[in-house]
């Protein structure tokens, strides 16, 4: 249940976003999720790629800070009120949310990429309340 | 006026005995108080009596900086602590500070030299002095104000910064004369002309500023922007603080105080002395200090020296404006800072020093440090508060060891450019 999500460390800079999704495109690595963090000074990329080790090291030999960070990634129904029902279950057994991005597919159903400061409870808790957790073989080939 | 003319218009052969008694006596109380001088003597076969007039000079080893830090922090002294009345400090080069001491009579000596600089700018006792030097560990503040007390000129002891209420008092008191860096007095310059007070309603006459290097086109700045005479005052704390040398008011070289000083000029990289008129590093031996007196101590600062008889009648040597450092030392709004010290607090927060570049600005008057550290894979989180915390820990670690604030930016590995596979350290973008 556990995603290797790509975490690369940006200067705000004009063409440095291009130039991390052209080396991965030519090198055949398909993107299924992105968000990027902004402060006034840097942003960090975060992404789930189709190959994270080898996008790590295509992004390592290109010199980037980057590192792969362990995240969930929950199916939610793409409905009002879904994801505050999962939050709260969160929230009530005391999980922490360091950052989440999420993106909805279709009418039925989004993916919430969430990064909990403890992921093994992250993971018992949601499954405990019978959560749909997007496995990670899944989730890099979407 | 001349404070100690008998000392300041002595003739050369006057001077040359005193120094040379005084010269003996200062090589045997470190002898026989300080080990690790007595170490280097013998090491190169010399005894106390081997020196004989100021001629035998050269034969004595060096003293440096890190003499100071490896016999941290009283190891020089000559006295006991209990004749030592003052402790000063400086920035060391690791982090560990450079520390002096006092005793009674060292602070009288200093004051007189402070009295007989101010006297050279044409300073006197109806004058009323605002200090804006740092008081505290910092030599200027106290060096500057004991001299302005022992004259008997009125002393405002503002301290540094504060901005608003220097120009308040300044304009309330009645101020005649201010001290203080350089930089600081463009920065009080511009604020003047900022709030629209005309330099006519002040009564400013004269500006005694030191601690850091300005050139003549910043005096003339200074000198317009305040309506005033800008005198330059050198000076450092290993050797006694500000008023080692001081301009007279033809502003043509600093008068050092040779009868407690004695200046020489070597090549920084042959060691060996030059001959008067030429550049070099200056080099000095403390003639009349009891609480660590220090024998040919490197200064790194790059001058050269005068030995004609000034237009104001004093016949004290005058050295010329520094001209650099001969090492990579930076002087930061009167504080020294070597690019050493901020590796050794980034070698704190990691095993591996990363990649850094400090930029040295002037931004308006006053000078602005900023510090590129490339964000490599040992500093790298994905969470922002964590980079953030990072950056706040440097630029907060770096503050308490500088003693001033950095701007610190996190930027992408390999953003700094390296020559030859090395670095480049700093930037210094001051036009000085």
């Amino acid at each position: 249940m556990i995603i290797k999500q790509l975490s690369v460390f940006l200067e705000n800079k004009t063409g440095r976003l291009n130039e991390v999704t052209q080396l991965l495109g030519n090198s055949g690595i398909n993107m299924s999720a992105m968000s990027l963090a902004d402060t006034s000074e840097f942003g960090i990329l975060r992404m789930i790629a189709s190959e994270p080790d080898k996008a790590l090291l295509l992004l390592k030999e290109a010199e980037f800070s980057v590192r792969l960070t362990d995240v969930v990634c929950l199916n939610s129904p793409n409905e009002p009120g879904a994801l505050a029902r999962a939050l709260n279950i969160l929230s009530g057994e005391g999980v922490f949310i360091e950052y989440l991005y999420a993106y909805s597919m279709d009418n039925k159903s989004a993916n919430i990429v969430l990064k909990p400061d403890n992921i093994q409870k992250c993971i018992e808790v949601l499954q405990a309340h019978k959560m749909e957790l997007v496995s990670a073989s899944d989730m890099y080939k979407i | 006026m001349i404070w100690n003319e008998k000392i300041e218009c002595a003739s050369r052969e006057e001077m040359r005995d005193i120094q040379s008694e005084r010269l003996k006596q200062t090589v045997s109380r470190i002898y026989h108080n300080v080990p690790s001088y007595r170490q280097k003597m013998q090491e190169v076969g010399l005894v106390p009596d081997d020196i004989k007039s100021v001629d035998d000079l050269s034969k004595l080893p060096f003293t440096l900086k890190t003499d100071l830090r490896d016999n941290y922090p009283f190891g020089l002294f000559t006295v006991p602590m209990s004749e030592i009345v003052r402790i000063h400090a400086s920035s060391g080069t690791t982090g560990k500070p450079t520390v002096v001491g006092y005793t009674r009579k060292d602070l009288n000596n200093w004051a007189e030299m402070i009295t007989r600089g101010l006297c050279m700018a044409g300073v006197h006792r109806d004058d009323i002095v605002q200090v804006a030097y740092g008081y505290g560990l910092f030599t200027g503040g106290l060096g500057m104000h004991y001299g302005c007390e022992n004259l008997g000129a009125s002393v405002i002891p503002i301290s540094g910064g504060n901005t608003d209420k220097q120009l308040q008092l300044m304009q309330d008191f009645g101020t005649t004369v201010l001290a203080c860096t350089p930089s600081y007095s463009l920065h009080l310059g511009e604020e003047l002309a900022a709030k629209g007070i005309k330099k006519e309603d002040l009564k400013l006459r004269i500006g005694i500023f030191g601690a850091e290097p300005w050139t003549e086109n910043m005096r003339k700045e200074i000198e317009a922007s305040l309506g005033i005479k800008a005198i330059d005052i050198y000076g450092l704390s290993e050797i006694m603080g500000p008023g080692v040398s001081c301009e007279c008011e033809h502003q043509a070289g600093m008068h050092i105080m040779e009868d407690h000083f004695i200046p020489e000029i070597i090549d920084p990289i042959t060691l060996q002395p030059l001959p008067a008129g030429e550049v070099g590093e200056l080099v000095f031996t403390t003639i009349t200090k009891e609480g660590i007196p220090l024998i040919r101590y490197r200064t790194r600062d790059l001058t050269r020296l005068n030995y004609e008889k000034c237009a104001c009648g004093r016949t004290l040597v005058r050295m010329e404006k520094c001209k650099g450092r001969s090492d990579d030392m930076l002087i930061i709004r009167g504080v020294n800072v070597f690019p050493s010290q901020i590796e050794s607090v980034l070698l704190e927060m990691s095993e591996t020093a990363p990649h850094y570049l400090l930029i040295v600005e002037r931004e308006g008057n006053l000078d602005t440090l900023k510090l590129m550290v490339e964000v490599q894979e040992q500093f790298f989180s994905d969470e922002i508060r964590q980079l953030e915390a990072l950056r706040k820990k440097i630029t907060h670690k770096l503050q308490s060891t500088l003693g001033i604030s950095v701007d610190v930016k996190l930027v992408e590995p390999k953003t700094i450019e390296r020559t030859a596979g090395k670095a480049k350290r700093v930037i210094d973008n001051r036009k000085l």
